[in-house]
Order: structure tokens, then sequence, then C-alpha cells
């Protein structure tokens, strides 16, 4: 019987194997009789992940009861599932597409779009380049539009050198790249196709770092952790050169590359003490919660002005 | 290799001294390339040591993920994890090992037998990320079964029989065909053939062949997050119908962050990957020599 034996041997390890995640599990299901419980499940923009991430572990320790879950499919694989009826929130990094609300409509998912900080994307350069320090939107627009014929950083400014000009961008399912091509570009998703693109900003980050003719956009918090291998651009949208910073950034005067982010949430799911709790919960905490994750918050006024969409859209 | 053409004595000498110096250039040939392969082993471990070994703690082991790196840990992505990898081996073994002695011992070798065989070797080159949209239609959607653990599980399950199968066929084949003759010639039933001389000769063959499989399922991110592994959660599973996070995906999460601190967090997460894997393969070879040692 060898081989009864060792088969319940293997039996034995898989059950102890279980057995002790099962243990480890017991100890979450405490739960305050006060507090709500009850699922919360978010999904969307990778971008606003770290303030939803930041929002569900503060509304997590006040209801331990709670299970909130947040996932990072994209602003545009958060709205397929929340125009589904899937998910009670989806975040994301750029306003709704017709194409998605009429998705949503079609299923009967009524919404309020909430903006929970903003975000300015940044122009970087190497710190070697000592040339360009600022570019103006119509100089963005004919590097990075498609079929453009800058190939050199002489084609942008005839002063500066003739060396390649290099690109780096993120990925074409990001909302950062949605939103850079919208606003710079006019339309979103055109672009040209020959830039080194990377859904992953740190990547870009590496590669900026280490490329001395290198021209690159991402989101603000990746300049300011790596500021000390990058530089900064300015940009002029008309009313003169303006550098991202936090308070550019807030008055909206670093146009048009500070973009909100959005929060979109289910009026269905608002009748659920829980996810009514959690919006409630991000609107009231949003201006210490965000600073803390790298992007900038809204001013208390436009908060309470999200707390009242939401409550109208919860009474109904 | 040509050999000399003129017939002169020292002919056979020399022939036989350009073989050795090729039998010893080809030694040093395939050591380099196992060298190479330790190197990058050696570099990564230690790479990621140096990053991550002051962060792994029981604290890390026991905290969820936050948005603080230094309150950040692994609790329910280790739990998700542990709960995959026991599903997935729970269901993948048996189906598997029914089929490859199925294949093996009982079917004919005709023509439906080949499709089946070719269409298995075929199934074990899909990109895992094909297994993930099949699930998302068929366990999430078809079955309803939803994002739940079950659903990650069953999905996994099919990136992993295909392997497990072809493993576990090599090595019932390699069970001498001698040993199955003497046991019907004292009238053993095939049932009793297989139960009492196949089996037990082929555990460490298909052993072998599972942990591999298994320990490809521990790494994988992209199907786990078609059907639908989240990436923050704070807390861990209670069943299978649960939602979950995996390390993978968690480890992804925060090297994909602008902070440095999330990034030595990540080579933390690898790290414990990593002890998960060990611990995986340790039972698995503790098990296998048992087999051995009795066989």
């Amino acid at each position: 019987m060898t081989f009864r034996g060792s088969f319940m041997c293997t039996a034995i390890i898989v059950t102890l194997a279980l057995a002790a995640c099962g243990g480890e599990a017991g100890d979450a299901g405490a739960s305050n009789s006060s507090a709500l419980s009850g699922r919360v499940e978010i999904d969307g923009s990778s971008t606003v992940f770290p303030v939803a991430e930041a929002v569900a572990e503060e509304f997590q320790v006040a209801n331990p009861g709670a299970r909130v879950t947040v996932g990072f499919s994209g602003s545009g694989g958060g709205f397929k599932r929340f125009c589904a009826g899937e998910i009670d929130i989806a975040n994301a990094s750029r306003p709704i597409k017709g194409s998605e609300a009429e998705a949503c409509a079609a299923a009967g998912v009524e919404f309020t779009e909430l903006s929970v900080a903003w975000d300015g994307l940044s122009v970087i350069t190497n710190p070697a380049n000592e040339f360009a320090s600022c570019l103006t939107t119509g100089e963005l627009r004919r590097i990075w539009e498609p079929n453009s014929a800058v190939t050199t950083w002489r084609d942008v400014r005839s002063e500066w050198p003739a060396e390649e000009i290099r690109l780096y961008g993120p990925g074409t399912d990001s909302g950062t790249f949605d939103y850079f091509t919208e606003v710079i570009n006019g339309e979103s998703g055109a672009s040209r196709p020959d830039f080194q693109a990377s859904e992953d900003d740190n990547i870009l980050v590496q590669g900026v770092a280490g490329d001395r003719f290198a021209l690159g956009y991402f989101g603000y918090a990746y300049y300011a952790e790596n500021a000390s291998r990058l530089k900064l651009l300015s940009v002029d949208s008309g009313n003169g050169c303006v550098a991202p910073a936090d308070d550019t950034i807030e008055d909206g005067s670093y146009a048009p590359l500070s973009r909100p982010l959005f929060v979109y949430v289910k009026h269905a799911a608002l009748a659920r003490p829980e996810v009514r709790g959690y919006v409630d919960f991000m609107l009231e905490h949003a201006l210490e919660l965000v600073p803390s994750t790298g992007y900038h918050a809204l001013s208390a006024e436009q908060y309470a002005e999200g707390g009242r969409l939401i409550a109208a859209a919860g009474a109904r | 290799m040509s050999a000399g053409s003129e017939l002169i004595p020292s002919r056979h000498d020399e022939h036989g001294r350009r073989r050795k110096y090729l039998g010893t250039a080809f030694a040093i040939v395939a050591g380099l390339a196992t060298v190479v392969g330790v190197i990058a082993l050696i570099v990564l471990i230690v790479d990621v040591a140096i990053d991550g070994l002051p962060r792994v703690t029981l604290e890390f082991l026991n905290s969820f993920a936050s948005r603080f790196p230094e309150r950040a840990g692994v609790k329910a992505a280790l739990a998700g994890s542990v709960w995959i990898l026991g599903l997935t081996t729970v269901i993948s073994f048996p189906i598997s090992i029914g089929a490859a002695i199925y294949l093996e011992e009982y079917a004919a070798g005709n023509w439906v037998t080949r499709v089946i065989q070719t269409n298995i070797a075929n199934l074990a080159g899909v990109p895992s990320i094909v297994y993930g949209i099949l699930g998302l239609a068929l366990f999430v959607r078809a079955l309803q079964l939803d994002r739940t653990i079950l659903s990650g599980a069953l999905t996994l399950s099919l990136v992993v029989m295909p392997v497990i199968i072809i493993g576990a066929q090599e090595a019932i084949r390699a069970v001498p065909s001698t040993i199955r003759e003497a046991a019907f010639g004292l009238g053993a039933t095939r049932w009793q053939v297989v139960r009492h001389q196949v089996l037990p000769m082929a555990m460490p063959g298909i052993l072998t062949g599972t942990i591999l499989a298994l320990s490809r399922a521990v790494g994988e991110t992209a199907p786990l997050i078609m059907v639908g592994a989240v990436g923050f959660i704070a807390f861990t599973p209670e069943g299978p119908m649960d939602q979950f996070t995996v390390l993978p995906l968690q480890i992804y999460s925060w090297i994909s962050r602008p902070q440095e601190e999330f990034r030595e967090l990540a080579a933390a997460g690898i790290i414990v990957l990593l002890l998960l894997l060990l611990t995986m393969n340790a039972t698995a070879i503790l098990v296998r020599n048992r087999y051995q040692s009795r066989g």
C-alpha cells in the first residue's frame, strides 16, 4: 500500500496549505456593529489608483467590516465594466467618452461624475539639455502630431542643435496618452507612432534620464520623485511660459496640461449604505488624503459641491 | 570534421587529438552555458535581496497594502496566491493525471488519439493571456462564477493542465513495458497494473512536471487580471467565492509607483514570491523522495 500512503501524504499537505490560509482569513471577519459592512467594487485608471487606494485604506480602517476592492484595468477597461453594471465606481484619468456614455445609457446605468484631484502632465528633457527650457503648445503639437516632420531639435527651433529628438510617452491604452493627444494634437489618440511607449511611467523616467536628446511627457508625480535626474520644461499656451508646480496646477494656470482625475459613481449603488458611505468619506477626506498620493487636491468648495451632487443623486 | 586525405602514419594520432580537443571545447561551451544561467540567477537574487531584504519582516507578511510604504505588506496577496495555488493544484492534478493515464494506458492508437495528443501539445504553447480571455468569457460571464478565486483557479488550471499532462505522459512512458507484461502475466487486471506498478514508478516524474507547471502558475499575472484579480484589497479570502489579488500583481502595482520606497517593497514582494516557490518545490521534492525510496 505504498501508493495509498504517499497519496494520503500529498492530500494532507494540500489540506494543510488551505487550512493555514483559512486561518489567516479568520481575523478579517471581525466587524464593528456601528460601522458599515458590505462590498464596494472599484476599477479603472491606474493613474487614479493611488488616490482610490488611499481612500479605501482609510475607509477600511474606519469600517473594518466593509470590503473595498480597487482594480487598475485602465480608464477604458474600467468604463467597460462600469457600464456593464459590474462595478460600483469607475476611476478615470479622462472624462467619459460619448461611446462609453451610450453603452452606459443602453445598459440603464446612471452615474454622477466627480473630480477628485488634479494631475499636471509634465514635459521633460534630460538635465544635460541646456538649450530647451520652454516649449509652446504649437511646438509640442508640431513634435507630436501624426505625420510630424520633426526629426531633430533644429526642426523645432532653428537655433537648436541638429541632434535627433528621441521621444518618450505613455502607451496608447493610457488615459494620459488620450488626454495629451486631445489637448495638444486636437484629437484624442492622434499621435505620431514613432516614439518609445511604455505603460509604466518609471520606464519613461529611465529613458529620458539616460538619453541626452530625449523629450518625454508623463505625470507630475513621476517628475517630482526623480527631479534630480530630469529637467522640467515650461509650457507656453499663449500667456507666457508656465512651469508645472503645486500652485500653477491647482489654480489651473498650467494650462492645458493640468488635468482633473475623475471618479464615476453609479446611482443604483448609492442606495447601498457602504457605497454611499465610501463616496462621502472620499469627499470629506480628499483634502488631506490626495496630497499624500503625489497629486493635487481640489478646493474644499469643489469637494463640497461634489458632496451636493451625490446627495442629490442619492435622494432620487 | 574532415579526416585527413593523405595516408600518413600519424593520421590516427592527429585525428584522436582533434577529437579530444573538440570534446574539451564542447565541455567548456556547455559549462559556460550553465554558468550563464547560474550567474543570471545570482545577480537577480542579490539585486533583489539588496533592495528588498530589509523590508521582509513579519509585519510585512501580516499587513495589507497601504499608501504608506512603511505600513504596506503582502498579507492579502500572499493569502490570495496560496488560495489560487491550492485550488489550482486540487483541480488540475487529478484531471491531468487521469488524462495522461488514459492516453498512455487505455486509448487506442488511432487518429482520434493523435488529434487529442496534437491538441494538448499545441495548448501547452498557447500564451496564458489567451486562457485569461477564455476564463473571462467562460467562468466569469457564462458560468457566472464572477471575479472570484474559483474563476482564477479554474483559468490557471487550463494554463497548467497541458504541461502537467505532457510531463505525466513522459513519466508513464518511461516505465519499462516489461513490468507491465510481468504483472499481466501474473494475472493482474489493467487497473491493478496501473495502480500498483505504473503509477508508483511514474510518480516522481509526474510530480516533477507538476511542480514545474505550478511554479509557472504562481508567477502568472495576465490571465488573473483578465478574470478580475484586483489591485487593492484589505481583507484575506474566506472562501473560493471571494475576491482576491496575487503576489505578482501586488509587485507590479508597487513597481509602477513613482516613489522609490515602493520599488523596495516590490523587491521584498519578489523575495516572498521566491520563498513561496522554494517552499512549494521543497515540499514536492520531499514527496518525490518518499516515492523514490519506496519504489
